[in-house]
Parts: C-alpha cells; sequence; structure tokens
C-alpha cells in the first residue's frame, strides 16, 4: 500500500506540472487555435534563468528561500516578456494566415529558443544548484518532501488564481469573448490583439514558475528539457479537452498519475514483457483511449471547426 | 598558409637573385638551377582524421571532451612537424555531431568516408560506434574509438575497428565482482537506460552478480533523457535491493541517485564509466552522491600521463573529463601507424597499426586479433568527499588495491627502466609478489567462483 501511495504522490507532483504547463497551451489555443510548441521552451528558459540567478547569489548569504524567491522573481518577468515578444514577432503577423503557418513558425521559435539557451548556458546538463535542503515526511509509509509539498500548493495556488481571473474578472470576460469570436469580440470594444499579447504573458509567467519548479524537484537544468516537458503538457491539454481550463488541469493532474503508476506496475502487469522505459507508452495508451471514445477530451465540448 | 607563403617568398627571392645575376635565361630552368643552393621547402601533404561525438543533446560535454583530446594530439601533431614520405603533413581534424543518435551516427560515418578521411578516431558511444562501424568496414577505414564499450563493436569481425578502452564483458563483471566483494548485497536491484551501451553493461553486471549467487531483481528501464526516475525507484524501493546498479551516464544517472536517496531508499549506489563523472556529485547533490560506486574501463583520467594532464589543461584551460586521453591515445595511434607505414593510405598503414606498442598517455598500448586493447585494465571509484577517488583496478576479474597498483606501475617502470641489475628486479619481483597476495586477498574477500 505504502508503494502505491508512494506512487500517487510522484504523480501527483508530476501531474500538478504538467497541468501548469497544459494551462499555457490551451489557453493560446483557447483564443487563437494554435498550438504554441515553443511553450515548453519558455518552461526551459524560466529554469536557466533561475539557474543563472541562484548560481549568482547562493553565495551571497542571503537565506536559501529568499534565493529562490528572487530567483522566480526574475525568471516570470522575463519569460513574459519572451512570450510577448514570441506573439509580437513570430504569430501576430501570421494572425491572417491557413493555420499551418503559425504552427510551424512556432516549432522553429522552438528551436531557435534551444540553441539561443545552448549557445548561453552550454551543452552540458546544468547541476541546479540544491538551496534548498531536501526534507522529506513520512505519509502512511510513503515520503513526501518538501519540494514536493511546494510544488502542489504553488501549482494549485496558480490554478486557482487563473480560474478566479478567468471566470470572474473583467479581463477574463474579453479573454473568454476573443476566444469564442475575435471579430465580434472587436465590434464590442474589447483590444483583442492586447487580450492575446496578455494570454501569452499570462501563460509565459506560469511557465516560468513550473520552470524553475521541475529544476528544482529533478536537480537538473538543461537546453533540451523543454521539448519532452512541453509535448507531456501538450498531450494533458489534448486529454482533458483543448482550449478547456479545467480540462488542461484534470489532464495533467490525470496524465502525471497515469505515468507513475504506469512506470511502476507495468512491468509486474506485463510479466516484465515491458519494462518501466515504456511508462509513456502506457500514459499515450491511455490518451489515444480517451480520444478515441471521446475525441473532444475528458472536459471539451464539441465544437464546429472555426475558419 | 604558412607553408605556401614561405613558397611565395622563396620564389620571390629566386626571381631576384636571377634578376640581380642578369642573365638572359627564361625564369623557370633559372629557378631549378638555384634550387640546391636555397632548398625549396618541403612538399606538403593534407591528411584528414575524422572526429565523431555528441556535441548536442544531453552528453554534448563528453563530446567535447573526446573532440578536446583528440584535437590536442592532432596540434601537437601539427607542431612537430611529421614526414611521412617526404612530405610534411598537415593533420587536420573533421569534427563531427552525430548527437548520440545511432541514425545520425551512420550519417556521418558516410559523411566522413566520402570525404576521404584517413582515419576516424570515435565514435563515443556504443550506439553510434556499432551502426557506423560497417560503413567504414566497407571503406577501410581505420577506426579506434576511445570510449564504446559494448563487446558487440569489436566482435563483428571488422579488422580496422579498434577501441583503446575495456569492454562492457571486462567492466560489468569488474564491477560486479566488486560490488559484491565489497557491500555484500543479498539482492541487487539492475537498472539501465535502454541504449547498447547502458542494457550491454547491466546484462553483464546481472550475470556476473547471478553467478555470484546475488539475487537480482527484474530489470528496470528508462531511457537516456529520463529525468524522473521516482516511479521506477519507489517500485524498486518496495523490493527492498541491498545495492542498486545502473547502466547508463550521469546526466541520467545524477537525477536517478538524487531521487533515491529522497525517497529513502538506504542502498549501496554503483554506476558504469557513463556516469563515473565529477558531475555526480553537482547533479546528486554532495549527501546523496557520498559513497557511490563506479569503474571506468581503463584507468583514471588523472593518472594518465601528467605531459597530457598539462598541456591538456594549458590548451583549454580545464580539466579532462574522461575520456579525452583516449581519444588524444586513439589520435596517436593513427598518426604513429602512419608513420610507421610511412604512408597515410588506410590499406597500408592498417597492418601497421594492428602490431602497434604505443607507449600513450593511458599507459601502454597494443591490440589483439579482434582491435580490442590487450590487458585492458578497469579502474573502480568512490566517491569520498568531493571527488572520485580510485579505490581498486581489476584486471583479468582479479581485484587489485589501487595504491598496490600505482606501485605495481612504478616498480614495473623501473623494472624496465633497469633490467639487467638483478636487485632491481628482484625488488620488482617482490612488489609483484606483494600485488600477487592482494590480488588473492581481493579475490578472497569478493569470494567469486572464477
Amino acid at each position: 500500500m505504502d508503494i502505491f501511495i508512494q506512487q500517487v504522490i510522484n504523480g501527483l507532483t508530476l501531474g500538478a506540472v504538467y497541468a501548469v504547463v497544459a494551462l499555457g497551451y490551451t489557453m493560446v489555443y483557447g483564443i487563437i487555435q494554435l498550438i504554441n510548441f515553443a511553450h515548453g521552451e519558455v518552461v526551459m528558459i524560466g529554469a536557466m534563468i533561475a539557474f543563472s540567478v541562484i548560481v549568482a547569489l547562493a553565495p551571497g548569504g542571503l537565506p536559501p528561500l529568499v534565493v529562490v524567491l528572487i530567483a522566480t522573481g526574475c525568471a516570470i518577468p522575463v519569460c513574459m516578456f519572451l512570450g510577448y515578444a514570441m506573439e509580437r514577432v513570430a504569430y501576430r503577423p501570421l494572425r491572417g494566415a491557413p493555420r499551418l503557418a503559425p504552427l510551424i513558425t512556432a516549432i522553429g521559435v522552438s528551436i531557435i529558443l534551444q540553441h539561443f539557451a545552448m549557445m548561453i548556458w552550454g551543452r552540458s546538463p546544468l547541476p541546479f544548484p540544491q538551496v534548498i535542503t531536501t526534507v522529506g515526511y513520512d505519509v502512511g509509509g510513503a515520503t513526501i518532501t518538501n519540494v514536493q509539498i511546494v510544488i502542489l500548493v504553488v501549482s494549485t495556488a496558480m490554478m486557482t488564481a487563473l480560474a478566479l481571473m478567468v471566470y470572474r474578472t473583467k479581463f477574463g470576460a474579453a479573454m473568454r469573448a476573443t476566444a469564442q469570436n475575435p471579430q465580434i469580440a472587436g465590434l464590442m470594444g474589447i483590444d483583442t490583439d492586447r487580450v492575446i499579447a496578455a494570454t501569452f504573458v499570462i501563460g509565459a509567467g506560469m511557465a516560468a514558475v513550473a520552470g524553475v519548479m521541475v529544476a528544482n524537484y529533478y536537480g537538473i537544468a538543461h537546453y533540451t528539457m523543454g521539448a519532452p516537458l512541453g509535448l507531456k503538457a501538450f498531450c494533458a491539454a489534448v486529454l482533458g479537452g483543448i482550449g478547456n481550463l479545467p480540462g488542461a488541469m484534470l489532464g495533467g493532474i490525470l496524465l502525471g498519475v497515469v505515468e507513475a503508476l504506469g512506470a511502476g506496475y507495468i512491468g509486474d502487469l506485463t510479466g516484465n514483457w515491458f519494462g518501466s522505459n515504456y511508462q509513456d507508452v502506457f500514459a499515450f495508451i491511455v490518451l489515444i483511449l480517451v480520444l478515441v471514445f471521446r475525441p473532444q477530451g475528458l472536459l471539451g465540448e464539441r465544437v464546429g471547426e472555426r475558419a | 598558409m604558412q607553408p605556401r607563403l614561405s613558397a611565395i617568398a622563396l620564389a620571390t627571392v629566386a626571381a631576384f637573385g636571377l634578376v640581380a645575376c642578369g642573365k638572359e635565361e627564361p625564369p623557370k630552368p633559372a629557378a631549378k638551377a638555384e634550387a640546391p643552393a636555397a632548398p625549396p621547402p618541403p612538399p606538403t601533404m593534407t591528411v584528414n582524421i575524422g572526429h565523431v561525438a555528441p556535441l548536442t543533446g544531453g552528453i554534448a560535454h563528453l563530446g567535447k571532451d573526446n573532440e578536446n583530446g583528440a584535437r590536442l594530439a592532432i596540434e601537437q601533431a601539427n607542431a612537430a612537424k611529421i614526414s611521412i614520405d617526404g612530405k610534411e603533413v598537415k593533420f587536420v581534424l573533421i569534427a563531427e555531431d552525430d548527437q548520440a543518435d545511432p541514425k545520425v551516427g551512420a550519417t556521418v560515418a558516410q559523411k566522413l568516408v566520402d570525404a576521404k578521411v584517413a582515419g576516424v578516431v570515435g565514435h563515443l558511444n556504443s550506439g553510434t560506434s556499432i551502426p557506423a562501424s560497417p560503413i567504414y568496414n566497407q571503406a577501410g577505414i581505420p577506426v579506434i574509438s576511445g570510449s564504446a564499450t559494448n563487446p558487440k563493436l569489436t566482435e563483428q569481425g571488422f579488422k580496422q575497428q579498434f577501441r583503446v578502452v575495456g569492454r562492457d564483458d571486462q567492466q560489468g563483471p569488474a564491477v560486479a565482482i566488486y560490488l559484491a566483494g565489497t557491500a555484500k548485497p543479498k539482492t541487487v536491484a539492475v537498472i539501465d537506460d535502454a541504449t547498447a551501451y547502458g542494457a550491454g553493461l547491466a546484462d553483464e553486471v546481472e550475470k556476473t552478480l547471478k553467478a555470484a549467487g546475488v539475487k537480482v531483481l527484474a530489470r528496470e528501464k528508462g531511457t537516456d533523457k529520463t529525468t524522473d526516475w521516482k516511479a521506477v525507484l519507489t517500485k524498486v524501493k518496495g523490493r527492498n535491493p541491498d545495492a542498486i546498479f545502473y547502466g547508463g551516464m550521469d546526466a541520467t544517472g545524477g537525477p536517478l541517485l538524487k531521487q533515491g536517496r529522497e525517497l529513502g531508499i538506504k542502498a549501496v549506489f554503483a554506476f558504469g564509466d557513463g556516469a563515473c563523472t565529477d558531475e555526480m556529485r553537482k547533479l546528486a547533490g554532495e549527501k546523496a552522491a557520498e559513497g557511490l560506486i563506479c569503474s571506468q574501463a581503463g584507468i583514471p583520467a588523472q593518472a594518465s600521463s601528467k605531459k597530457f594532464l598539462d598541456a591538456y589543461k594549458a590548451k583549454y584551460n580545464v580539466d579532462p573529463i574522461l575520456y579525452a586521453p583516449f581519444t588524444y591515445d586513439a589520435t596517436n595511434l593513427l598518426i604513429e601507424a602512419m608513420k610507421k607505414a610511412n604512408s597515410a593510405d588506410p590499406a597500408k598503414y592498417l597492418p601497421e597499426l594492428q602490431k602497434i606498442h604505443f607507449n600513450g598517455a593511458t599507459g601502454p598500448i597494443a591490440f589483439d586479433e579482434k582491435g580490442d586493447r590487450k590487458d585492458a585494465e578497469i579502474t573502480i571509484f568512490t566517491m569520498k568527499g568531493d571527488k572520485l577517488e580510485p579505490t581498486a583496478i581489476m584486471k583479468g576479474g582479479k581485484t587489485i588495491a589501487y595504491n598496490d597498483f600505482l606501485q605495481m606501475l612504478a616498480t614495473a617502470v623501473s623494472a624496465a627502466g633497469d633490467a639487467a641489475k638483478a636487485p632491481v628486479d628482484s625488488a620488482a619481483q617482490a612488489g609483484r609478489d606483494a600485488a600477487k597476495a592482494a590480488v588473492e586477498a581481493g579475490k578472497a574477500a569478493t569470494g567469486t567462483p572464477k
């Protein structure tokens, strides 16, 4: 039983991160039907900025928590600016273009960011400084660390804040209106370009936090870390129903837990025919099954294709 | 550039001399006539040597380290102005990136073959070396890997395939014997990264452990990009092993170790050469890394010749990480064989390479008929305090304490240096006896069947 609890804890932590990143995908898709494949790289840049700040501040003798907070505080605006610049430079000029064009651009931006990071931070995996000492707590025989607790709490707080913003504020209403129909929203006096830019900025800010959390959790930062994480988060968004905020959260958590349980039990279930390296396969089987029976995703609504 | 400039200068001087003499002869024969007085620069020849390692991706730092080793050898050879077949040779290193990807490895190999390189140093990974090897073999280009340890590489019967490191079927058993002998585990979990290298090494470890009567759990696997090992480790923790062996690189091994300790796993962690770097301490955290055991095919980088270490440090301003001394040696072997054959033609210098005896930065090197290094040592390291310390040398399935090994090396050198003097000989014999006793002691301690 304790093993099962441990796997669920692992999965929830992983899933919380997926969910936060997935929100970035789903928000952008919801508004302009663009799959921003460069979103994973924003997570990576966030981790890298935080890495540099922590390395610079670590010998200063500040309390570790303050160092990490400053690092996160630096990573968020940088990533927000990056998100804004990406939208302004790479996507806005293509707003009226066929859908494939911005998609390819997104892949291009992703490659550029990756190599840009490689030039600055080098090719080696960077050991993320462990300024916060990891402390484990016992939960029914399983261990949960302080870092895991922080990830769960921060992710939940961010998701709650985002949901409140989207569903309770005037700006949120503008976002939803733009998502439903940008032309009409524009006629109603909404500056849709501003709303779209803001969506990118908010998503990028959350990605920055996710980057710091992931790098801290695994103790490693690398210029390629964004792409696989981004892909998983994208799948989580699709699983929950892309364009749907609660869907992305649910999809992320679900994917994380399925992955952890899959890795933990796939060997036993198949008589060691499949090893734990097939944990991704396990996760994707779930994704495919869901999409076969509910193509719109778990919480997605069946909507007609918009041009 | 330099030789061509001086050639022009010489020609100019010759022409001026001609004008000064005021003779009416056409310039061409005149230049010929002047030649004995002012000898023309020796004709030059360019020899391309390929180097392949991942220069992007997760282990790009190791790839760069490999390349640095080869580049250093090339530059030293150029500075020494080696002449082959009466021509001064300019060696050029063509460094390629195979991204540690088997498909790219084969593409890059074809590219080097098309570029008509005289020899290749690489690839870094076994997973890329093996698919690339038939391409080199078909073109008859000698290849020396400084780091690929999978046995299959040299088991394909390719006459021009060599390596200057030990094999996984030497390394795997070595680390397994050491692990079984020191940690005395009842149950061991074996994890690998599903690459030719990681899985191959893990197989050898598992085989040896089982033969030694140790219970080995069902294999767990990740990939060479896995950073989240929590699920695998949680499962392993439930089986309560006394030791965990991971076949893979440091970029994945570091997080594995860190997460294992976070989950409260108290077992001894052991690794192969791919994760036998000081990076492990940074990636896993100092506390988690303390006491880890790892093996390296060959001798430790810091035990390679001081001349090499100093030259490397002077050129790159860092210390070699892992295999730089081996790629350095591999490059020098190619050059040495070309010198001996007095030709840079692969078909002509290959026989020289096969029977070469060379004193490299990693010790004396000779190849067996498969192209493997004869008498390859495997070193066992333990993380103590802030660095990896060599604790034992495994040779032919025997354990030799590291200090005894150094003593043996010293005695071997002094014995070789002054073989005629009987007292030295007997001293060397005494040293060898002591070493032999140590070996026996180690053997007894490990309790292995062989």
